[in-house]
Formats: C-alpha cells, sequence, structure tokens
C-alpha cells in the first residue's frame, strides 16, 4: 500500500469558497479560503443566492490556488473529499457536483464528508496526540452540538441546541447594539471593554436533556433590557450588554460540556467551529479544563472558521475506513451527524 | 472535433457528445430526481457505451443560462470541474439558442419560452432556417410583451420550451400570427443541440476557460433586487 494520503478537500456549505490539501489527515499542505462575508455584511446575514453565485465564480480558481501551494497536481493525489451537507443546498451543490466532476475526470476515488465532522477533524490538523474518544463542543452560526467522538468517523450526539446556534446568539444581539455581521468577532473584541458581570442575563437549562442548550431565552432578555434602557432613557453601556451576553453564553457552555465530559468518564475534550475562536471561550475552557484535570483541545482560528483543510482531515480518516461516494452524490441540507 | 454537451438548465437533464457533424450519443430524462443525481452518472453511462476517452474532447459545451438558478450551477461546476481537471476549454451556449436550435430547418420563426417565475419568461426569437440567426436576443419578459413583439415581426411562429406549458392558453388567446407547438422530441433541451452548436462556436473561436466560465442569470438574487427597490424608494423619496 502507498504510504502517504494526499486528498484534494472542497467545501462550500456557506459563505467561505474554500479548498486545501492535506496529507495524511494531519498535515495541511495548503488552505486556500475565499471569504465572502463583506459581500453579506450589508444584507446582515448570508444570502444563499449571492453565496452559491460567488461559489460557481471562484471554485476553479480556489482550487487552482490550493493545489498550486501544495505543489501537487491532480495526479498526485489518491482522491477528493467534499462537503455535502449540512449547508445552504444551493451553495452545497457548488462543492459537489464540482468534485464530482474532477472525480470523474481524472477516476480519482471521491468522499462525501459530513461538515460537522469537518470542524471536529480540524482538531487532528494541530494536536497530532489527540485521538478518540473524547467529547467535542461544535457551536458556530448554524450548530451547537455537545458530542462524543467514538472513533475515527463515530459520533454520537449528547446535546444539542433546541433554537438558536450559539453563533446566531451572538449575531442577533450584535445586530441589536448595533455591531453588524458577523457578530462573534466583534462581541468578542467590544467584550474586553466591557463588565462581564454588569448585568445578569440568564443561563438558561432544558429540563428534558441536561446537555442540549437554549439560547433564545437569552438572546430575548438582552432584547427586553435595551428595549428597558430605551423607555426609562437609560444610556446603552454596549460593551457591557456585549460582555455579559457572552459571560452567559460561554458559562452555560462550559457547564455542560464539563458535565459532559464527567458524567461520561472522558480525560479529553475539544472545541470546534467558528464560535471556538471566540479567545473569552477558549480562555474559559483552558482554565476549567486545567482546574479538573482535562486535557483541553482546539483548533486555531483559521482551522474554526468554514475551511477545507478540515475536510481533508476529516476525508482521510473516511478514506481509510474505505468509505466511497458515487457520482450521484447529493447535497444533503440536512445531513445528520454520523449518518451517510 | 469532438464536443460534449451538457444542459441542466431548466426540468431536463441532457448529455450528448458530437463529432464532426455525428451526435456519438445523447442521453436525455426529464423525470423528477435532481440533476445533482442524474446528470454525471448519465455521463459516466455514456461515456462507457460510445467508449469515450475524455482526453480526446475538444471542448466542453454548456448551456449557460437563462434558467434555473441552480440547475444552470450544477451545469457549470460539472463543465467547470471536467474543464479543470482535463484541460479543455468551454464553450457558452445561451440556453434559448440551443433550445432554437432543436428547430434547425424551419422556415417559420422560432420561439423558446421558459417559465421565469414573476409572470414572466426567459425567452428570444430565432430564424433557424440555416443556422441560427438572432432576431430577439434572450432575456426576461411578460409573455404578452413577447406576444407584441411578434406580432410587429408579422410571421408564422413556432413555440417550444418548459413555459409552454405555464402559458399555453395565453398563447392561444392572445398571440395574433400564426404559430404552433412544438411536438415532444424537440420541445425541450437537448445536449446534442448544445453540442451541435457548441461545435459551431468552437470552430468561430468561441471558448472561454473552465474558470471565467460563469451561468449567465438574466436576473439578480432577490435580495439584490429588494434592495435595489428600497435604495431607489428613498432616493425617490427625497
Amino acid at each position: 500500500m502507498k504510504e502517504d494520503i494526499v486528498l484534494l478537500a472542497i467545501e462550500s456549505s456557506c459563505d467561505e469558497t474554500a479548498a486545501a490539501v492535506v496529507k495524511n489527515g494531519r498535515e495541511v499542505l495548503s488552505n486556500v479560503i475565499y471569504s465572502q462575508i463583506a459581500l453579506h455584511t450589508e444584507y446582515g446575514g448570508v444570502v444563499p443566492e449571492i453565496a452559491s453565485r460567488k461559489h460557481i465564480e471562484k471554485i476553479n480558481q480556489v482550487i487552482r490556488q490550493a493545489l498550486s501551494e501544495a505543489g501537487k497536481t491532480l495526479q498526485d493525489l489518491d482522491g477528493i473529499a467534499v462537503t455535502y451537507g449540512p449547508g445552504l443546498v444551493g451553495a452545497l451543490l457548488v462543492g459537489v457536483s464540482e468534485a464530482k466532476a474532477i472525480s470523474f475526470a481524472t477516476g480519482l476515488p471521491l468522499i462525501g464528508i459530513h461538515h460537522i465532522e469537518g470542524h471536529v477533524s480540524a482538531n487532528y490538523i494541530e494536536n497530532k496526540d489527540l485521538e478518540p474518544p473524547f467529547v467535542c463542543l461544535v457551536a458556530s452560526g448554524g450548530h451547537s452540538h455537545l458530542v462524543i467522538v467514538k472513533d475515527y468517523g463515530e459520533y454520537e450526539i449528547i446535546g444539542r441546541t433546541r433554537d438558536d446556534a450559539a453563533g446566531e446568539a451572538f449575531d442577533k444581539v450584535a445586530r441589536a447594539i448595533g455591531l453588524g455581521y458577523p457578530g462573534g468577532p466583534k462581541i468578542d473584541k467590544l467584550s474586553k471593554e466591557g463588565n462581564p458581570d454588569a448585568i445578569p442575563f440568564p443561563r438558561a437549562k432544558v429540563d428534558e436533556n441536561e446537555y442540549d442548550f437554549s439560547f433564545s431565552g437569552l438572546k430575548s432578555a438582552v432584547l427586553n433590557y435595551l428595549n428597558a434602557c430605551q423607555m426609562k432613557g437609560e444610556e446603552v453601556n454596549r460593551a457591557d450588554v456585549a460582555a455579559s451576553f457572552q459571560k452567559a453564553v460561554i458559562d452555560v457552555l462550559v457547564e455542560h460540556s464539563m458535565h459532559a465530559v464527567k458524567s461520561f468518564g472522558f480525560n479529553k475534550f475539544a472545541i470546534a467551529g467558528g464560535v471556538a475562536s471566540n479567545s473569552s471561550l477558549r480562555k474559559a475552557f483552558e482554565e476549567r479544563c486545567a482546574k479538573e484535570g482535562v486535557q483541553f483541545y482546539h483548533p486555531s482560528p483559521i482551522f474554526c472558521t468554514d475551511n477545507a483543510a478540515m475536510i481533508g482531515a476529516a476525508g482521510y480518516y473516511e478514506f481509510i475506513k474505505g468509505v466511497r461516494s458515487g457520482y450521484d452524490l447529493n447535497a444533503v441540507p440536512g445531513l445528520k451527524l454520523g449518518e451517510r | 472535433m469532438k464536443i460534449l454537451g451538457i444542459d441542466s438548465s431548466g426540468l431536463v437533464a441532457s448529455v450528448a457528445v458530437a463529432e464532426d457533424g455525428v451526435l456519438l450519443g445523447e442521453y436525455t430524462t426529464n423525470y423528477k430526481k435532481t440533476h445533482s443525481q442524474t446528470l454525471l452518472p448519465m455521463l459516466d453511462e455514456l461515456k462507457k457505451m460510445i467508449e469515450l476517452d475524455l482526453g480526446t474532447l475538444d471542448a466542453i459545451a454548456i448551456s449557460a443560462g437563462p434558467g434555473s438558478f441552480t440547475g444552470l450551477r450544477i451545469g457549470s461546476a460539472t463543465a467547470k470541474g471536467l474543464g479543470l481537471a482535463l484541460d479543455k476549454p468551454l464553450v457558452e451556449v445561451p440556453t434559448l439558442e440551443g433550445l432554437a436550435y432543436n428547430l434547425w430547418g424551419c422556415s417559420d420563426l422560432v420561439c423558446p419560452i421558459m417559465d421565469a417565475r414573476r409572470n414572466q419568461v426567459y425567452t428570444g426569437i430565432y430564424e433557424c432556417n440555416d443556422g441560427l440567426r438572432v432576431v430577439m436576443d434572450q432575456n426576461a419578459m411578460d409573455v404578452r410583451d413577447l406576444l407584441a413583439e411578434l406580432e410587429k415581426l408579422g410571421r408564422r411562429v413556432v413555440f417550444l420550451g418548459d413555459g409552454v406549458g405555464a402559458y399555453r392558453s395565453v398563447i392561444r388567446e392572445e398571440c395574433k400570427v400564426p404559430f404552433a407547438f412544438a411536438p415532444a422530441h424537440m420541445n425541450a433541451q437537448r445536449a446534442g443541440a448544445i453540442a451541435a452548436l457548441g461545435e459551431v462556436y468552437f470552430a468561430q473561436g468561441k471558448v472561454v476557460s473552465a474558470d471565467e466560465h460563469g451561468p449567465e442569470y438574466l436576473r439578480k438574487s432577490q435580495a439584490e433586487r429588494e434592495k435595489e427597490e428600497r435604495g431607489k424608494g428613498s432616493a425617490d423619496g427625497v
């Protein structure tokens, strides 16, 4: 058997057009991301049709650049991994159709990858010692999942959000206090100037499942607070609102995650997804894990955002298990983690 | 000269290979499955049937719009991926020209119409009696404006395309010139027409690189339209 497995990975599930070349699941030879954030900012969020149009415009250049930065041609590769869900269907279809065509033209095997599996696997890139099993919190604009990674490619979701995703709550609160889109990095930055204990926003518990999240109540509490201030003619300290809101989100994420780590008896914990690049969140987890004697892993911010390197990392483990997709691979916007 | 033709702009998914005036094979379906599930398996089947060596293709002709936004992108991403991997150029065939080319040899005007929703059709007017001549270039318009345009031209016309189903009664009631509807084997998109017209355009040097190709939507996204309308509204209000 050939020693090294080199994959081209493609990701277009939302508003980043991305391609990467990854060796053996852990060594990133290139990681090209064309971010559309500026395009969507004026609409206050991602516009699916605009995202899809931009993907088709950029995808070939992004793939070419990924190959050239890695110093590889298609002939040097062993396979192609592509995100096929979950995400925006029109956006996913660009990457899926492109990947299938390249696979067809070259004869390279095709591996359809779950976007969240990619986020989880981003942790393998910089943490060479990390191996399953471990608990992983995936938090982004579209997802909030608490997952037990039993083995490579084997997942059990033990908690999920009942309403808004964590990143979605950040976006909505950021809009309410006039920070604009995307909310996560803006709230993270402003929070550093505010007092996280200034306003006692609620920490929501979900009765039926102790690992589930709910952020809509918190979001409403922030909006009510802003309304009340306006009615009373009081000036709002936006930094305090941002810091207190962020603390409320982080407290819930940390408590639920640590509860899961303890209850299921793990000693390794990882975070992933866009929200995982929040500096206060990382610091809170670092401190708590150190205190509890749990090994804490997190990707660098560039691997937290939507990227294709993480799809290449996940793709490698599916590839060596023998997972292959057919030319009829379709985009599955509501794809469940662990299902194919 | 060997050209692969692809059309997934509407309900039809179709792939074909033409070589020097001979259609080697064509696979066309008009079924409920998504193009993402059908297009490449069909191409794979066609490739096996005609023992196609992809490396011998001169270009990939793609039905480049207008049409269903998602359908167009499935076709375009497929063509771009093939072009990138095979290092072949693309030939962009306007969807309505491809449709009209189905009726090559017709002495009447040819008018393909596609349902564009929002009370509009994507349409164009063509002469196909010897090659293809554009009388009215493809665009999105109200079907009644199209009928007025045809009345001005004052010639018999043949309609085809998936818009016929949606607008048959309007045409029957309001078309002022003699008309006919094309039958099943030539009234929808066919990649054979895209490949054949692709051969003509390729010979004329009308090629683009796989990287620069993108569909011609003929319409902005809803979000952009609404934003422009809002902008216009405030400007008018000043």
